[in-house]
């Protein structure tokens, strides 16, 4: 089990003034042994500084990360150095040693603890296996494409027989369908391995195909945190929402606002909502015309997410009706759009 | 003046002296700069390697006045010009080979002029090595000595390579110089016939020798330097 504590990450700002980021403020989190637990937000939120104080390549400033009930913080070097083959990494940029065979980089983390050679050749061997590529043991990584650097920077990951895989960004730099290969097979080492992963991302669908709980990361500070499917039917935080609907939402800028013209943000969390339709039924029981002026919708599992965003012509309160009756319904939360928004 | 040197007189004096002297010069040259090249390597990289790794963050981190001290030592005796450094360190190389003047007593300053320049370009190599693949060294558990010896080193080698190459053929310039302190090679024999003797022909072909070591050492360098690279896809 991982629990963050109150962990708090100051930084001077980088060009010299006496001025401080804070990078993370007071985050709490437990992270229990075998998940696969997500780590959102959106650029400069926090995320890679807080996966780094999990490691301790980033000291915090306040509070403690605590890893089966050993306090990282509290470790010298030296037993920092070995607890590290326990907690490893993988990255967005893969960072594979480029004058080195592939087999050579997976190990890299064996001679660093002074296993010998024809054993941790014979490890990375395996482990080549694992990540389904045998063939490339002798290859340097500028002759391989991203995925398949990728592939053996978690074998890396995987030589010390880890407890828990950070990954920071580690499918950023990849193509969709790349994407989705690293991440089931993220999935199946920690199926298969029982390994717990931590996984860092800027993008919702990232935390939909793999994670079971999520924290979401705005400026530092956790906004919301739960079970993904629980994130995605009720996001409560306006950076959950953000995240969850796609393209970060409608933006309601898509058309010039129109003299005496009222909008809502419809968020649909179900099936239930998109099988009616809502528009017309509107019209029909309240006499208010609504159009569409813009609308993004998916399908997650059995039920679908997305939202609209509706111009109703006439007074606030024509509005404020319309609102009433589309909440009524369930799994739609509807929300007024601040015209100069 | 230098009609005089192209006459048939001046051919057939050079061709002795070539004969006599010149296999032994040539000798000298190489044997000084890469005897010269190797100590000031053994002395440069060392302290290339503090510059970068005992940096605040860095890797090692050292003391600060440690780091100030180090980089105005180098600095210091990179400004000193090779001709005054040569005079300056007579009585060091009097110390060390047991006399100042001579051919292995040229190697002491050569040395001495080449090590600070040999640090600061491992220093900018070192600079080179992507920072995300400290950090991933790091996260694996490495310790200082062994980003140093397993990460930094091994994955600037094209770039040492190549800068090692600027060093010998700096240092093969400078040896051409120590001629002057008595220094043995072909750098003695240009001065020795062209400044002492206006045997210009001599001096010229003298010239032209170091100019094509120069262009050997350069090439062997470049392609050693290019083969030695496994980021290069097409290969
Ligand atoms: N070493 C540092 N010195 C000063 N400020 C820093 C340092 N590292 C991070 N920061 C600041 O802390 C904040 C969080 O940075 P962090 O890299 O954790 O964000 P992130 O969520 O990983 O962003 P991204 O998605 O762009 O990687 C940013 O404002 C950043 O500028
Ligand atoms: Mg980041």
């Amino acid at each position: 089990m991982i629990e963050i504590k109150n962990l708090t990450k100051t930084f001077n700002a980088r060009n010299g003034e006496n001025r401080t980021v804070e990078a993370l403020k007071n985050v709490n989190l437990t992270i229990s042994d075998g998940s696969i637990y997500g780590i959102i937000g959106m650029s400069g939120a926090g995320k890679s500084t807080l996966v780094r104080c999990i490691n301790m390549l980033e000291r915090p400033t306040e509070g403690s990360v605590i890893i089966d009930g050993v306090d990282m913080g509290a470790l010298k070097e030296k037993e920092l150095r070995a607890k590290r083959k326990e907690v490893t990494m993988i990255f967005q940029s893969f960072n594979l040693l480029m004058q080195r065979t592939c087999l050579k980089n997976i190990c890299f983390p064996l001679e660093l603890v002074g296993v010998k050679k024809a054993d941790a050749e014979k490890r990375a061997m395996e482990l080549l296996e694992i990540v389904g590529l045998p063939d490339k043991a002798n290859a340097y990584p500028a002759q391989l494409s991203g995925g398949q650097q990728q592939r053996i920077a978690i074998a890396r990951a995987l030589a010390t027989n880890p407890k828990v895989l950070l990954c920071d960004e580690a499918t950023s730099a990849l193509d969709p369908k790349t994407t989705h290969q690293i991440l089931e097979l993220i999935k199946d080492i920690n199926k298969k391995l029982g390994i717990t992963c931590i996984v860092i991302t800027h993008q919702m669908s990232v935390v939909e195909e793999i994670c079971d709980r999520v924290a979401i990361l705005e400026n530092g500070e956790v906004v919301e945190e739960g079970e993904v499917t629980d994130i995605f039917s009720h996001p409560k935080s306006s950076a959950a929402r953000h995240l969850v609907y796609p393209d970060g939402g409608v933006n309601p800028d898509i058309l010039a606002l129109r003299e005496g013209e009222q909008r809502v943000r419809v968020v649909f969390n179900g099936a239930v909502a998109t099988e009616r339709p809502l528009i017309a039924q509107l019209a029909i029981d309240l006499g208010i015309e609504a159009s569409i002026l813009g609308a993004s919708t998916k399908s997650i599992g059995e039920r679908a997410y997305g939202n609209m965003i509706l111009g109703i012509m006439g007074s606030k309160e024509k509005m404020l009706r319309a609102k009433e009756y589309l909440e009524a319904v369930p799994d739609v939360i509807v929300e007024e759009v601040e015209n100069d928004a | 003046m230098l009609s005089k040197a192209f006459t048939a007189e001046a051919w057939n004096e050079a061709v002795a002296i070539i004969q006599s002297e010149f296999g032994l010069a040539v000798w000298e040259t190489l044997y000084v700069t890469v005897l010269a090249t190797a100590l000031a390597i053994i002395i440069g990289l060392p302290l290339g390697v503090l510059l970068v790794v005992g940096e605040k963050n860095g890797v090692l981190p050292l003391p600060k006045w440690f780091m100030a001290i180090l980089g105005a030592f180098i600095n210091i005796l990179r400004s000193v010009p090779f001709l005054i450094l040569m005079i300056l360190v007579i009585p060091l190389t009097r110390a060390i080979v047991g006399t100042s003047v001579g051919t292995m007593a040229s190697v002491v300053p050569l040395v001495i002029a080449a090590f600070p320049f040999i640090a600061r370009l491992v220093e900018s190599s070192l600079r080179e090595v992507n920072p995300n693949i400290i950090e991933m060294a790091q996260s694996t558990g490495a310790s200082p000595f062994q980003i140093i010896w397993k990460v930094m080193i091994p994955e600037s080698v094209p770039s040492l390579i190549s800068n090692a190459t600027i060093a010998i053929t700096t240092i093969l310039g400078y040896s051409a110089m120590s001629g002057i302190i008595g220094g043995g090679g072909l750098g003695k024999i240009a001065i020795n016939y062209g400044y002492y003797r206006y045997k210009y022909l001599v001096m010229f072909i003298a010239v032209i020798l170091l100019v094509l070591i120069v262009e050997i050492f350069q090439r062997i360098g470049t392609k050693l330097a290019v083969k030695s690279d496994k980021r290069l896809k097409n290969k």
